[in-house]
């Protein structure tokens, strides 16, 4: 299977957003070749601004921007765009809702050697917890290529949330994406596994295992965590009554989290969240998602689990 | 719409300063709470600015050409609010619904209200969108200028710095940065919670154009305003010298009145002292 980092589908979707709409500017904290900010600067120079390793005063600097007429990228780590200037985002972007879309790559534990400093893990939590942000999680190259233009017409801001390393490219060009819709990938009616990112592909290698034990699992890309795809995850869950959420992200208050507080709600059913419990550390990525148990083994024991319980 | 080319009448704005005193001590002592020394040591800068500097359309607020104010000390703006409805933003009687619920008017300044550029009063994110503003104008080919108004106290915040080498770095002449120098924040005396040995020398040394300014002088402030102008390749740092209640002599330098509102009795001796007709 063809593999490309999330983050490529940014920068070819900033390129494209770039050449279309005029008012389109990018901001990068330094980083740019690492975030594909650079991608843009090549091309449209004149609309590219940097601001060193300084992500509060970038994120302000956006807010100026979109009070000015602009369409603003700011770009940099995760960690850095949710964590170091998360009452930046609060205030001048969460609060005056104005269409700013904060790019956060190396989401995620598969960030590898670098270590917990740089695996963002609380982005979704972080994020989903401020009003107004759209928080996306493409799932490959074309969705965030997808997500990044979708993001311009989205008249809210958007964090979309993206990997650094390649991984499998699962959906097509013509495949449908709506922010705040989530995408039905497989049918199934013992159990619901919900994914997003880089969770998705192996989501769908456990659903292809749990069918040889004649478990059928129906697997949810949910790419927007907020606005939640309410409609979507209880349809399916009304028909399996048992859900497993999947997320290369804290359990605590993520996408699993965000499940959770819909169900509880909405329609408490049995539920396992599967993602971090602690912070990263150096590794390869492989070793990483292994030992934090985020592997399609992990997927369909928590999936075995439930149905026996049910 | 109002512009520079206006005569200055310093009798007449020194009664508008006056007006917009009265004004910001009857809103807090309704309000009952609020922020009365940091709002009345602004006055004279935003009469200066609203009056006869900025371009500016009270009847058209989102009129493309603007000239654009951020108060970045947020929490001075009952001063900005009284100078807003005094040019006809929004009306007059609104003054006296601040910080009440459902009020535009806000505790600290909220996006929306007419005039008001950006939310504010999380400090020191003010001059960061100044300068998202002034590079967007810069791009447009746009002849306006942003002003930020920070607070002394204010500077103790890193993202300062942070937006005063972005405006260096991009030599935004565009933007004029003000600091309302009244030596007092919330602990203390600024000199001993977190003394800047040297405001004027910080910022020269970021690549700033220094002035320093009385400000509650207004032929010095415009003039000052005037003089920045003339800067093409730098921004400009305007340290206006202020006095903390500037205007109420039991509130002047007493830093008590940081964060409080005058009481009945002593709103009828402030106003005593205004001495308006």
């Amino acid at each position: 299977m063809a593999m490309e980092p999330t983050r490529d589908g940014f920068g070819e979707g900033i390129i494209e957003v770039g050449k279309l709409y005029k008012n389109v500017v990018v901001l990068s904290a330094d980083l740019s070749s690492s975030t594909r900010a650079n991608w843009f600067k090549e091309k449209y120079p004149e609309r590219f601004f940097c601001f060193g390793v300084a992500e509060q005063d970038m994120i302000c600097a956006a807010a100026g921007f979109a009070l000015s007429g602009k369409i603003p990228f700011a770009c940099t780590f995760g960690v850095f765009a949710s964590g170091r200037a998360w009452d930046q985002v609060r205030i001048s972007v969460s609060s005056m809702d104005l269409n700013i879309n904060v790019i956060g790559t190396h989401g995620g534990v598969s960030v590898g050697e670098d270590g917990l400093t740089h695996q963002a893990l609380e982005e979704i939590s972080l994020m989903r917890c401020l009003p107004n942000i759209a928080v996306i999680v493409p799932v490959d190259v074309i969705e965030a290529k997808k997500a990044t233009i979708a993001a311009v017409k989205y008249p809210h801001p958007t964090y979309i949330r993206l990997g650094r390393n390649p991984v499998p490219i699962i959906t097509k060009e013509k495949d449908k994406f709506k922010i705040g819709k989530a995408n039905l990938l497989k049918k199934g009616k013992d159990v619901t596994i919900i994914a997003c990112g880089s969770m998705v592909c192996e989501s769908l290698r456990a659903c292809e295992f749990l069918k040889s034990k004649g478990i059928y699992a129906e697997v949810i890309n949910l790419h927007t965590i907020e606005p939640i795809d309410k409609k979507t995850i209880l349809n399916s869950v009304k028909k399996t009554n048992a859900v497993v959420t999947v997320e290369e992200h804290t359990i605590k208050g993520g996408m699993g989290g965000a499940v959770a507080e819909l169900l509880g709600e909405n329609y408490p059913i049995l539920m396992k969240r599967i993602g971090m419990k602690n912070f990263g550390e150096s590794g390869s990525p492989v070793e990483l998602l292994k030992k934090y148990g985020l592997t399609y083994a992990n997927i369909a024991d928590a999936a075995l689990d439930l149905v026996k319980r049910k | 719409m109002l512009d520079k080319s206006k005569k200055l009448d310093v009798g007449k704005l020194e009664t508008i300063a006056k007006e917009i005193r009265r004004d910001i001590l009857l809103m807090l002592e309704q309000a009952g709470s609020g922020h009365t020394g940091g709002s009345l040591s602004i006055v004279e800068i935003l009469i200066v600015l609203y009056y006869c500097k900025m371009k500016h359309n009270p009847k058209n607020p989102k009129w493309q050409k603007r000239d654009k104010f951020i108060l970045s000390k947020g929490h001075g703006c009952p001063a900005l609010y009284a100078v807003l409805a005094n040019l006809g933003y929004f009306p007059q009687e609104d003054l006296l619904t601040l910080r009440k619920l459902g009020s535009g008017l806000q505790g600290h300044p909220r996006y929306g209200l007419p005039g008001i550029e950006t939310s504010s009063g999380s400090l020191g994110q003010g001059l960061s969108i100044a300068c998202g503003m002034a590079l967007a104008a810069r791009m447009d080919n746009m002849k306006n200028k942003i002003y930020c108004l920070m607070g002394d106290g204010e500077l103790d915040e890193g993202q300062i710095w942070e937006a005063a080498m972005t405006a260096a770095h991009y030599n935004l002449s565009n933007l004029c940065g003000i600091i309302d120098y009244n030596k007092y924040q919330i602990d203390g005396k600024v000199c001993d919670v977190m003394n800047i040995k040297s405001i004027p020398d910080v910022w020269r040394s970021f690549g700033w154009n220094v002035e320093e300014v009385d400000g509650h002088n207004i032929k010095a402030l415009f003039e000052v305003f005037n003089k920045v102008d003339n800067e093409k390749k730098k921004p400009s740092l305007i340290i206006a010298h202020t006095i903390k209640g500037k205007g109420v002599s039991f509130i002047e330098k007493d830093n008590r009145w940081h964060g409080v509102a005058p009481r009945k009795n002593e709103l009828e001796r402030a106003l005593k002292e205004l001495d308006l007709e």
